[in-house]
């Protein structure tokens, strides 16, 4: 089961490139802290998950990269090939000599159409190469234009043409203090667009990473590279291959598998029994969690406090919405890790802050005749702002 | 319009850089007035312009800008110059126009230079995308700092003979003879360093519709004044973060402004920083919080930073920060202009000369006044929110 990886403007293909290489680095790990043939396992099934084979065995990423400007592309493939460990495919990037100016309606409406044909092109020779497709992760910022609009425009098509695969989102949360100036109308066009082609959007902070890179890793002068990695090892830790239920040496076909349709109960249904005494814990609530261990002593690992009551909405009990993974093949020289995907209030704060803060920008009317003039007018701006009022509501209302 | 300037260019040593074909000259010059390098040489001149612009287009793979560089207060470069940004908006009208204009200071010698300023500005309020001011009063302040500098001693460090913020003739003698080349060689470094991300790698990339799309809120105001430092070389590769940090500092200092201009105590609408050389975001983002208490930001804009990381810096510096800020400090520049103006035009001095033209009369006059003083009201009511709170506009509120 492979996942072809699209990554779009710099960002994206800043990330990716660090994805693969980690991803690439674990699976060599010699120090997998378990058997040989289990550790074969293990590399053969992130193998075929990511990379495919050429003559020389070399392994090719299963990438797709997409840049309206050439810089960042021609970078990502160079330093790939220098590894001499693996590399992307010869003929697996689009790139024009423009940019998108960081205006999502210019990557939306003008990129998207314009190179529709030859970018889902590429995709699809990608998805041909795989014996059997399990989905999409498509790499990109909110922030910028083309990581943001084409991104948005490239998933509705992935939508259109796989509807049966599955799409995650890995998006970048810019910094609160600009990165871009018109970033919150940026990422408000893009959450709003992706929330009805996307089946999962997988959220990092810029903010938040840079703070693990200050405060956990004592970085002093951090640079894009550091955010990068510590991205891509947290993607790393959650892709590569964990155990099936079935047992050991089996790893799970299904990488994407997790079971994010959640729908809450229309009003009405009586609510469940148990009133939690723990609430005064303020943590997030959450409607699903998963936890992946790696490494030594998995099985015996403690985790009851996951399953605690005061963490899942009313509505649900903790046994729909917490799974766990556990692999005994340790994850990059970590004797053990764990990760945690959770969905959950974490982002109404961050998602509240852009919304308002587009929110005053939009009554003053700025910037906006810069989408106008490329096709975004207001209403595109007003039926976002409802969408994502919506999410935010929705997701308060988790508490209650 | 007149051959001198151009004579010496190709004879001097960039003569190899241009080519002969694409030049126009004529004999007599404008005279100092705006009519006939708009309305006489415009029409004369428009034919052949148009043909040696479409030749240089030609050759691009991908156009994506212009640089129109002149004077406000002669009359070829503000008369035609200005009639080129018509023919260019209308020849190419999706490429961008960045208009770098030497605004007359106080002690001009050119008596017409209101008249001739004037006029021009209504051109460029309507056909230029972005127009970055210049005065010579700022430069010349800036050069005799430098020199100031480098003759005190203060700095351990001597300046580098190669270094292209001083010109190579750099004894302070010659200076005073040749001014001009030193001043002339500080808007030549604006437009490199500006141009820099688009030419060079870097971790977080700029283009120049980038630049159009973060700074330009609304179409009038695109007058963005700029500041470059550091105005010395730092011999040392491995600066330590004080220095860095001073860098930072200095450009929002009014000493470091490319125009008579005081962003600090004026209202920003937007600020782009530009940094080039070994610098990394956490320094970015560690100057832009350690400066943003001391700035005025619009209340729709409160965090309007755009940045941007070149890995490559200047010749002979580590590095180097070019700050854009569109900021209400531009008023007292234009708020001058008109006062020069209506002194001169009161007393109908010397408007015979230009109402002898053709195509030139009194309506001309009176809508650029109108035009200026629309842009300038259109700063004062800006400033007037100066002191207002931000206050968070009531949001969409929507059933769940």
């Amino acid at each position: 089961m492979s996942i072809v990886t699209v990554q779009l403007g710099q960002c994206g293909n800043q990330i990716g490139f660090e994805v693969f290489d980690a991803l690439f680095s674990d699976s060599h790990c010699p120090q997998g802290l378990c058997s040989k043939r289990e550790n074969e396992a293990y590399q053969a099934s992130c193998k075929e998950r990511f990379f495919s084979e050429e003559e020389n065995g070399v392994p090719i990423a299963r990438a797709v990269l997409v840049d309206m400007e050439p810089k960042v592309i021609n970078q990502t493939l160079s330093k790939a090939a220098h590894s001499g460990r693996w590399k992307y495919g010869q003929h697996s990037c689009f790139c024009q000599k423009q940019g998108s100016g960081n205006n999502w309606a210019y990557g939306y409406s003008v990129h998207g159409p314009r190179h529709e044909e030859s970018i889902m092109n590429l995709i699809q020779k990608e998805v041909e190469k795989c014996d059997s497709l399990n989905g999409f992760l498509i790499i990109m910022s909110m922030a910028g234009g083309t990581g943001s609009g084409l991104g948005a425009f490239v998933t509705q098509n992935l939508q259109d043409r796989y509807s049966n695969s599955l799409k995650m989102n890995q998006i970048i949360w810019p910094y609160g203090t600009g990165e871009v100036i018109v970033q919150n109308y940026n990422s408000i066009l893009t959450l709003s667009h992706l929330y009805r082609s996307s089946d999962a959007l997988l959220i990092h902070e810029n903010d938040a990473v840079h703070k693990i890179c200050a405060k956990l890793m004592n970085i002093k002068q951090i640079s894009f590279r550091d955010i990068n990695q510590v991205l891509a090892h947290q993607l790393g830790s959650v892709f590569q291959p964990t155990y099936s239920g079935e047992g050991s040496f089996h790893y799970r076909r299904n990488p994407l598998g997790i079971d994010w349709q959640v729908r809450p109960p229309l009003s009405g249904l009586p609510m469940l029994g148990k009133m939690s005494l723990n609430k005064e814990f303020h943590f997030n609530t959450s409607i699903a969690n998963l936890v992946i261990l790696r490494g030594k002593d998995v099985h015996s690992a403690e985790l009851g406090a996951f399953k605690d009551p005061a963490l899942y909405t009313s509505w649900l009990e903790p046994v729909h919405a917490f799974s766990v993974w556990k692999t005994q093949r340790a994850f990059s020289k970590y004797e053990k890790s764990a990760a945690l995907v959770s969905n959950s209030q974490f982002l109404v704060k961050p998602l509240d802050m852009i919304v308002g803060k587009a929110w005053n920008m939009f009554a003053s009317k700025a910037y906006i005749h810069q989408y106008t003039k490329f096709g975004i007018e207001e209403e595109d701006f007003l039926d976002s702002f409802t969408l994502l009022e919506q999410v935010i509501a929705s997701y308060c209302n988790l508490g209650f | 319009m007149e051959e001198g300037v151009v004579n010496e260019i190709l004879q001097g040593p960039l003569r190899d850089v241009f080519d002969s074909k694409q030049l126009i000259t004529d004999i007599s010059g404008s005279g100092n007035n705006w009519a006939v390098g708009h309305k006489v040489f415009g029409s004369l001149y428009q034919e052949q312009i148009l043909e040696k612009l479409r030749k240089s287009a030609e050759h691009c793979d991908c156009l994506q800008c212009f640089f129109v560089i002149h004077s406000m207060g002669g009359g070829t470069g503000s008369g035609l110059g200005t009639f080129l940004l018509k023919v260019l908006e209308d020849e190419f009208p999706e490429v961008y126009r960045f208009v770098t204009s030497v605004y007359p200071s106080g002690e001009d010698d050119v008596i017409t230079s209101p008249y001739n300023s004037m006029l021009a500005m209504k051109e460029l309020n309507e056909h230029a995308d972005c127009v970055l001011p210049i005065d010579n009063q700022s430069l010349f302040d800036i050069i005799s700092k430098i020199d100031l500098m480098v003759n005190s001693g203060k700095l351990g460090t001597a300046i580098k003979p190669k270094s292209l913020v001083t010109s190579s003739a750099g004894a302070f003698k010659k200076r005073q003879e040749k001014p001009f080349d030193a001043m002339n060689n500080i808007v030549a470094n604006l437009l490199l360093n500006l141009t820099s991300s688009a030419r060079f790698e870097g971790s977080l990339n700029m283009d120049l519709n980038e630049i159009s799309m973060n700074l330009v809120p609304f179409p009038q105001l695109h007058y963005l004044v700029s500041s470059l430092t550091p105005l010395y070389t730092l011999a040392d590769v491995n600066i330590p973060s004080r220095r860095l940090d001073q860098m930072f500092s200095d450009a929002f200092s009014k000493d470091h402004q490319l125009i008579q201009a005081d962003p600090k105590h004026s209202l920003y609408l937007a600020c782009a920083l530009m940094v080039r050389g070994n610098v990394q975001i956490s320094d970015l983002r560690r100057n832009i919080e350690r400066l943003k208490p001391s700035l005025r930001f619009v209340s729709w804009n409160q965090e309007g930073w755009k940045t941007s990381l070149c890995s490559v810096p200047p010749v002979g510096h580590s590095h180097s920060l070019l700050a854009l800020a569109n900021n209400t400090c531009v008023k007292p520049t234009f708020i001058e202009l008109r006062e020069r103006f209506t002194r001169l035009y009161k007393k109908r001095a010397h408007l015979h000369h230009y109402l002898q033209i053709e195509g030139m009369e009194e309506s001309c006059f009176t809508e650029a006044m109108s035009s200026l003083s629309a842009l300038i009201q259109e700063y004062n009511q800006l400033d007037a929110t100066k002191s207002m709170p931000a206050e968070d506009l009531p949001r969409l509120r929507v059933a769940v």
